[in-house]
């Protein structure tokens, strides 16, 4: 959906749609597993996280790095950045199918359950050095 | 309790090695936005957890907040509330 502001100005934000996105290289994930091990892990990803990132270093890297994408881009479409939420908040799960969902946990889902948000839906990417997420939150129609 | 001037030759030395900063640290003001000086959000990270190191101390969730981590002027303030300083 497509909002168009009073003077005919399309805007990017829809009331009742919010997008994010993020960028992270791979090789900086790996620098900070090494630097900081288990208290990288330990911050930023939950126990089913780190189950499905695996254990093989390079593939491990890979998947926490599109997991933090995706953390971020949550932030970013909720703007969450000045709430003080910790990343274990936002978990990306592995579906059976392939693809991946987002849950919502203690003070972000609550406060995303003032906005109004509905859905929450993501997509991953990965090219090379780099890991991207895709996020869309809907609205509902009535939420400001 | 944190020695105000030690604390920030401590918080430039933290951003040297992991702000992944495009300029010199040593020539930013206190401050300066470390987000438009170029250090990503999983940079911040780093950051966060090399502070937690070095002043052995933990944010706590509702700490974790963009601007808290935006200057070396903010981070020192949060680093002041964490340890009564």
């Amino acid at each position: 959906m497509i909002g168009l502001e009073p003077a005919g100005r399309l805007s990017a934000q829809s009331p009742h749609a919010r997008l994010g996105f993020d960028l992270v290289q791979v090789s900086q994930v790996a620098a900070s597993l090494e630097s900081f091990g288990a208290y990288y892990e330990t911050r930023l990803f939950t126990p089913l996280e780190l189950e499905y990132a695996g254990c093989d270093e390079a593939v491990r890297a890979e998947r926490l790095a599109a997991r933090f994408a995706a953390k971020e881009a949550v932030i970013k479409a909720l703007r969450l950045g000045n709430e003080g939420i910790g990343w274990r908040e936002i978990e990306v799960l592995k579906l059976a199918d392939g693809d991946c969902d987002v849950l919502l946990h203690g003070r972000t889902a609550e406060l995303a359950r003032r906005m109004g948000v509905e859905r929450v839906l993501l997509s991953l990417s990965h090219d090379g050095d780099y890991a991207g997420a895709f996020v869309s939150v809907q609205m509902k129609a009535a939420a400001s | 309790m944190i020695d105000v001037q030690d604390a920030e030759a401590t918080i430039r030395t933290v951003l040297r090695d992991h702000g992944r900063l495009k300029q010199d640290v040593a020539a930013l003001d206190a401050g300066s936005d470390l987000y438009q000086s170029g250090m990503t959000s999983h940079a911040s990270v780093n950051v966060m957890l090399a502070l937690e190191g070095a002043f052995d101390v933990e944010f706590p969730d509702h700490m974790l907040k963009r601007n808290v981590f935006s200057s070396i002027a903010s981070i020192q303030r949060a680093l002041g509330e964490l340890t009564g300083a």
